[in-house]
């Protein structure tokens, strides 16, 4: 009889327990869908204060002029037309800006972060460099590079360099004192140390740095083209800034925005490929 | 009494071939002016476990540095199988708390990292089958591809075992080895360690916070007193070999961990 109670009593307690564990049904359903109600419950506020006329019509546009506006954008840049120019024109100055960050910002990283040299004259000019609002050199790189593609290349990198530097020197700082003692110990000559130890063990800090320079090379090329004109899409932007025509300015940042997410992607994938033993986080994750 | 046969004032050390030999040596630094350690003596014979043991901050880490040639001593020398060290030597072999291995590198890899830093890629992968047999010697047959993250504690400590072993060192330098595994975990690893160092009549040096694990492996304890560091007490531990876990449970043992206990309660207080 006893023991009865006792088991009675024990599941009693079991469910208690598991009552406290269960999933809340928002965990049941699948991860897309869950996001397609967060965007259609965005869309419903969105509408909702178009309908009531909190804000005025010509500043904020109604969903469904901006959505048919995405898909105009879309269908002119699916067919080839003046818009794929101009995003083809933003994408030459991303990648080339970025690429341009994380060679520079690569070497920069190594010499601020191995060398006494790079650390003790050099790092402190690259720190009093990045507390400069980098973007208000813009209308230097017009006045030297001239309005083509190459101030954009130029302010892009500019934008994207620093983490990059920092990435790489504090991946190289981010081996623990075993390791480099182990290394001694082994007779481990100093570009020993720095390709089989400090590189990849500075691996993940070094791809920190790179996306958030895959994200500042957007901003810094679409910045280049607001103040330096150009062909880019961030001039159709300002364009249609200009003419008020918002529904159009929210479709361009969506399709510019693919270019960031790209860019990013690619990193990732990347990533992925090459720190295979790195943990993923949460950022990582949300780009599944 | 007997125990008080097993002091000596001086840590002599056993008979037998010296491998290791420390005679005298000191260490300050100057630029901190912090005298780290005083007048060490210790003598290694060929095939010997010396353990020493010492409250944190003793100049443990010191000692070791000094022994592996990272750091030269302020005076005395250091000599290793007749010559003095200078530099790191390919017959030292050193392992730490933390398995140090790298994620990036399988288990096999790993192993033959010293080789590979040494000699080069060639040498390294010549290697690889004697990497293999000393995985299989610490019971890690069949996880040569695994990577880093794939191992438990114990395991992965058991490949920083076999990387130290791959370059046929004479010494080995353990810093507090299993000092980061469970109770469980670590008495095996001990006797891990005890059967591989007779395997390959290694002679060990090991730094540990363990009294009990410095009396099941030890010839001889010392005693390191801190500020500055320096042997205050050696104790040879008489308990026949091979040993047991068993054997943790004898009174004798029970006698030789009291007695290294007290020395180290008299130690603190110097």
């Amino acid at each position: 009889m006893t023991n009865e109670r006792t088991a009675a009593t024990e599941e009693a307690v079991c469910e208690t327990v598991w009552a406290l564990e269960k999933e809340s049904w928002i965990d049941r359903v699948p991860r897309p869908v869950t996001m397609l109600l967060l965007l259609l419950a965005f869309l419903a506020v969105w509408q909702l204060v178009y309908a009531l006329k909190l804000i005025s019509h010509i500043i904020l546009p109604s969903p469904f002029a901006t959505i048919a506006d995405i898909v105009t954008v879309g269908v002119n840049l699916l067919t080839g037309d003046y818009m794929l120019k101009s995003l083809w024109t933003t994408t030459q100055e991303v990648l080339l800006g970025f690429m341009i960050a994380v060679v520079l910002g690569f070497f920069l990283g190594l010499l601020v972060g191995e060398t006494d040299f790079g650390e003790r004259m050099v790092m402190p000019y690259l720190v009093a460099v990045n507390a400069m609002p980098k973007v208000a050199f813009a209308p230097l790189f017009v006045s030297w590079l001239g309005f083509g593609i190459a101030s954009k290349v130029a302010l892009s990198a500019f934008v994207a360099l620093f983490p990059v530097i920092v990435g790489t020197a504090a991946g190289i700082h981010a081996a623990d004192q075993n390791a480099r003692m182990l290394f001694r110990t082994m007779g481990a000559s100093r570009w020993q140390t720095l390709t089989k130890l400090k590189l990849p063990t500075g691996m993940p800090h070094f791809f920190t740095g790179l996306k958030n320079a895959a994200v500042l090379a957007v901003v810094g090329a679409v910045v280049g083209e607001f103040l330096g004109g150009g062909k880019g899409f961030g001039e159709l932007i300002r364009v249609a800034a200009s003419m008020i025509n918002t529904p159009r300015v929210f479709a361009l940042i969506i399709y510019l925005s693919m270019l960031g997410l790209a860019t990013f992607g690619v990193v990732i994938w990347l990533q992925r490929k090459l720190i295979f033993w790195h943990k993923e986080t949460v950022a990582e994750d949300l780009f599944e | 009494m007997a125990l008080e046969n097993t002091l000596s004032p001086l840590p002599a050390g056993l008979p037998g071939r010296p491998v290791y030999e420390l005679r005298g040596v000191s260490k300050t630094y100057k630029r901190r002016n912090v005298h780290a350690l005083e007048k060490i003596d210790l003598r290694l014979t060929e095939g010997s476990f010396w353990a020493v043991i010492g409250s944190s901050g003793c100049g443990k880490s010191t000692l070791l540095k000094i022994m592996t040639g990272l750091l030269s001593p302020s005076e005395g020398s250091v000599m290793l199988s007749g010559k003095p060290v200078t530099g790191p030597r390919r017959d030292i072999g050193m392992m730490f708390q933390q398995p140090t291995l790298f994620p990036w590198r399988t288990a096999v890899e790993n192993v033959v990292l010293p080789i590979e830093i040494r000699d080069g890629k060639k040498a390294a992968l010549d290697k690889y089958d004697d990497a293999r047999a000393l995985l299989d010697l610490v019971g890690l047959k069949g996880f040569e591809q695994v990577y880093p993250n794939e191992l438990s504690g114990g395991m992965a400590q058991r490949v920083a075992i076999c990387r130290m072993l791959i370059t046929e060192p004479t010494v080995l330098l353990l810093d507090e080895p299993f000092s980061a595994l469970d109770e469980l975990s670590r008495d095996f690893m001990d006797m891990e360690l005890q059967r591989i160092c007779k395997e390959r009549n290694a002679t060990t040096f090991l730094v540990t916070h363990s009294i009990p694990e410095a009396v099941i492996l030890s010839d001889v304890v010392s005693v390191m007193s801190p500020r500055p560091g320096r042997l205050a007490a050696t104790v040879t531990i008489d308990l026949p070999r091979p040993r047991t876990l068993d054997m943790m449970t004898e009174p004798r043992f029970a006698a030789l961990v009291k007695q290294i206990r007290d020395l180290l309660d008299k130690g603190a207080f110097l």
